[in-house]
């Protein structure tokens, strides 16, 4: 970051000589520094996963949820401030709520993280603002079928196979890529149940031990198996998953 | 209220600022046209409408029963309409009265319990139970006639309450009226199933002394209690000129709620084979 | 009334051209048939022979009209509006049932000043043909058939003894001509010609029944011209 100093940072409403948006990239380093966030669109739904990180041991256990629901079929993981992703989520919650309204139908996956993305981008056109320091998968399974976008800071979205935001998601990208290989060469996604145990891998992998504070992990999906509500992966499955991802970490370090 | 950065330092829509406060009833006003002369005028009169829907305890349980008519007039024109609905897993609401006022309701209701749905997730708090709904019906209906505007409807609501552990059963029309009883009834069958309903939960409950009924305790069974509704909506049938042969029950217990299929009732008339003029005539 | 800025809108809606009406339409396998007479009166006045009531609002939606001619017009343009916009915005043609439930907000929330009866038919990729009945409360009711308008109250047994499950396009068709053509026979307010339109996947096809070809049924004893006057002789 060349210019930082020389005063073309301190609105959104500037840009820099070379065409760029200092405030939406500083609100991108607010999301870089949060616990990751993935998302995963099976064959049959989506699954979320969030590593929370936790900034105290008196917290209380499984509290403070990341991912929240938007409709009943549309959940939402957000990386970043966490007060910024509650504010989205509750716009969003409106945004859903009038769609059916209006038109006596859900609104899809598709239209409200264009929705979305509209609203976000409109906090990098004025002075008076700042971005939101958030990016926000937005995951569902609408008539259209499973669906997954990312939406950025910019208000820039994306629809993915699968995705990763936060701190590690490079290393959680090449894993997830991996995953996707035989989805992209016209093949099956993979399932819900296989993706539960794959984000729960991911997570404890590109979860650094000596750097970071400790972390729960929080795991949603919409599938076949939730009747196509976004709901909280059930216990056992989410241990299940997460004594897995254990023992592949340590079978990993013991081959290092 | 509207985030949207460009909408800031822009005057309220008339809709946004309804209230955006909750400081209702302080400080209202009807809101009036500025060119309109006289009383502003904005009660209608119910159209397409329902009969009566019916509803009693039992052991275990409550059950609501309505047929699937909706009259346009004396128009028998609808005749597949369902006027039972399910608002979460343990509270069923009966509507009898203008049925898009009641398809309004439908969509308040499941509006709002889909709200409390999106938000168990990360701010967990108990479901609404029957009382909560019923109360909200309440206020919704009460504010409503306030505004001259009411919904022209009379509705029964059943339920299961987990804390008291027992059956919830309540009744609130256009007016804002409200009652609970052990059995119930709207319109048409306030005359005519109520009584019926009554002799039969009293059989078995008892009276206490100041006349209200359960004082033994002694609740009807799920049969006992669907044969008085089945006998309840065959009387209906016979003597309400707005009501067809063909209902529903639903059923509401801790186990949550099912609505059945339609059903008839089996209807005597031969009786009447022989029956001849009307006075002395014999032939 | 004293003040003289005062305009008694109930008179005014007296004299309202209205669509005295017999409208209907049917689901079938591949979409629907949709029908309607062509008269339009003022009081009892033709004031249009070969109206169109049924009305386009999207690709493969269509309406029926029946009530205030100037109120349905009025809604059927929102709605075709909004049907529009619908397709600019999300990429695709709207539901059937999504253009239902605009004409039924419409309707619902200004049941006051409204006088429209509305039947929606048309073709959707999610549930094929469907047929969705607005009355002039502003409920929604979907129905396989629904026939709307003054002449309708006098077809609803002829309707329930014919109408099967399972049609296909042609017994469909020949259901809304006689359904339409017997209330019409019997409705003062409905008359003139029969215009339906089978909606389908593929495409909308208009049919024509003139006024003078219409199906008939019983009409009525012949009436023998057996007593006609003797020619008087008048005097110059």
């Amino acid at each position: 970051m060349s210019s930082i100093g020389t005063g073309y940072d301190l609105s959104v409403s500037t840009y820099s000589p070379d065409g760029r948006l200092f405030q939406v990239e500083y609100a991108n380093k607010a999301v870089e520094a949060a616990g990751v966030a993935v998302g995963i669109r099976c064959s049959d739904g989506i699954v979320l996963g969030v590593e929370r990180l936790l900034h105290s041991k008196l917290l209380v256990k499984g509290g403070n949820r990341r991912i929240q629901s938007v409709d009943e079929h549309v959940g939402l993981a957000t990386a970043g401030l966490l007060a910024d992703g509650k504010h989205l989520a509750t716009r969003l919650r409106d945004e859903a709520y009038n769609f059916r309204d209006t038109y006596n139908a859900p609104a899809t996956v598709q239209i409200l993280s264009d929705r979305l993305s509209g609203y976000v981008q409109a906090y990098t056109c004025y002075g008076s603002v700042r971005p939101f320091g958030v990016s926000s998968l937005v995951a569902g399974v609408d008539k259209t079928g499973p669906r997954l976008f990312c939406v950025e800071p910019s208000g820039v979205f994306y629809g993915y196979r699968a995705c990763a935001i936060g701190k590690g998601k490079a290393l959680a990208k090449t894993e997830l890529e991996k995953l996707i290989a035989k989805e992209a060469d016209g093949g099956e996604a993979i399932t819900c149940r296989e993706a539960i145990d794959e984000i729960a891998r991911i997570i404890y992998l590109v979860h650094d031990d000596n750097k970071d504070k400790d972390f729960e992990l929080e795991m949603t999906w919409v599938s076949t198996e939730t009747g196509g509500k976004h709901r909280a992966v059930p216990g056992e499955l989410q241990a299940e998953a997460e004594a897995k991802a254990k023992a592949a970490l340590e079978e990993g370090m013991e081959e290092d | 209220m509207n985030h949207h950065p460009a909408a800031w330092g822009q005057p309220l829509t008339a809709h946004q600022q309804f209230d955006m406060y909750s400081t209702n009833p302080m400080g209202m006003s009807a809101p009036r046209s500025a060119h309109s002369h006289g009383p502003v005028q904005n009660t209608q009169w119910p159209l397409v409408t329902g009969t009566s829907v019916i509803g009693i305890k039992y052991e275990g349980g409550v059950m609501l029963a309505a047929d699937n008519l909706a009259s346009y007039g004396s128009l028998a024109r609808f005749r597949d309409i369902e006027r039972l609905h399910a608002l979460g897993t343990h509270t069923i609401l009966g509507v009898a009265g203008d049925m898009s006022d009641f398809q309004y309701l439908k969509k308040e209701l499941d509006g709002l319990l889909r709200e409390e749905e999106t938000l168990t997730l990360t701010d967990a708090h108990p479901p609404l139970s029957p009382n909560n709904l019923y109360t909200f019906l309440a206020n919704l209906f009460y504010a409503r006639r306030n505004k001259i505007n009411p919904l022209w409807n009379a509705c029964l609501v059943g339920g299961w309450d987990f804390k008291k552990d027992e059956s919830f059963l309540g009744y609130v029309d256009l007016l804002g009226t409200t009652y609970t009883a052990p059995t119930l009834a709207t319109g048409f069958g306030a005359h005519i199933a109520q009584p019926l309903l009554r002799e039969a939960y009293e059989a078995k409950a008892g009276v206490d002394l100041e006349g209200r009924p359960g004082a033994d305790g002694r609740l009807l069974t799920a049969e006992e209690a669907e044969a008085v509704i089945d006998d309840c909506m065959k009387v209906l049938y016979y003597r309400d000129a707005r009501s067809i042969n063909k209902y529903q029950v639903a059923r509401v217990t801790k186990d949550g709620v099912s609505i059945s299929e339609s059903k008839s009732s089996e209807t005597e008339w031969m009786y009447a084979e022989g029956l001849r003029g009307y006075g002395g005539q014999t032939q | 009334m004293s003040n003289i800025n005062f305009v008694d809108i109930q008179h005014l809606k007296k004299g309202e051209v209205n669509l005295g009406t017999s409208i209907m339409a049917v689901k079938f396998d591949k979409g629907v048939v949709i029908g309607a007479d062509s008269r339009t009166t003022t009081g009892s006045y033709i004031a249009n022979r070969v109206t169109d009531k049924l009305t386009h609002i999207h690709d493969r939606i269509y309406c029926c009209r029946s009530g205030s001619a100037a109120d349905t017009q009025a809604v059927a343009d929102i709605v075709h509006y909004h049907a529009q916009t619908y397709t600019a915005v999300y990429g695709e043609n709207p539901p059937v049932n999504t253009v239902a439930a605009l004409f039924e907000k419409l309707c619902y929330e200004n049941k006051d000043n409204l006088s429209a009866g509305i039947i929606v038919g048309g073709w959707d990729k999610e549930k094929g043909g469907s047929v969705y009945n607005i009355p002039l409360g502003g409920g929604m009711f979907e129905q396989p058939w629904a026939i709307g308008g003054s002449g309708s109250t006098y077809v609803y047994g002829y309707c329930d003894a014919t109408y099967r499950e399972g049609w296909g396009e042609e017994e469909t068709v020949n259901f809304v001509k006689n359904t339409l053509a017997l209330a019409m026979a019997r409705d003062g307010s409905s008359g003139g010609c029969i215009r339906m339109c089978v909606i389908t996947e593929d495409k909308v096809e208009r049919h024509f029944v003139p006024g003078n070809e219409l199906p008939r049924f019983w009409e009525g004893k012949e009436v023998v011209g057996g007593h006609s006057a003797q020619p008087t002789a008048v005097s110059a």
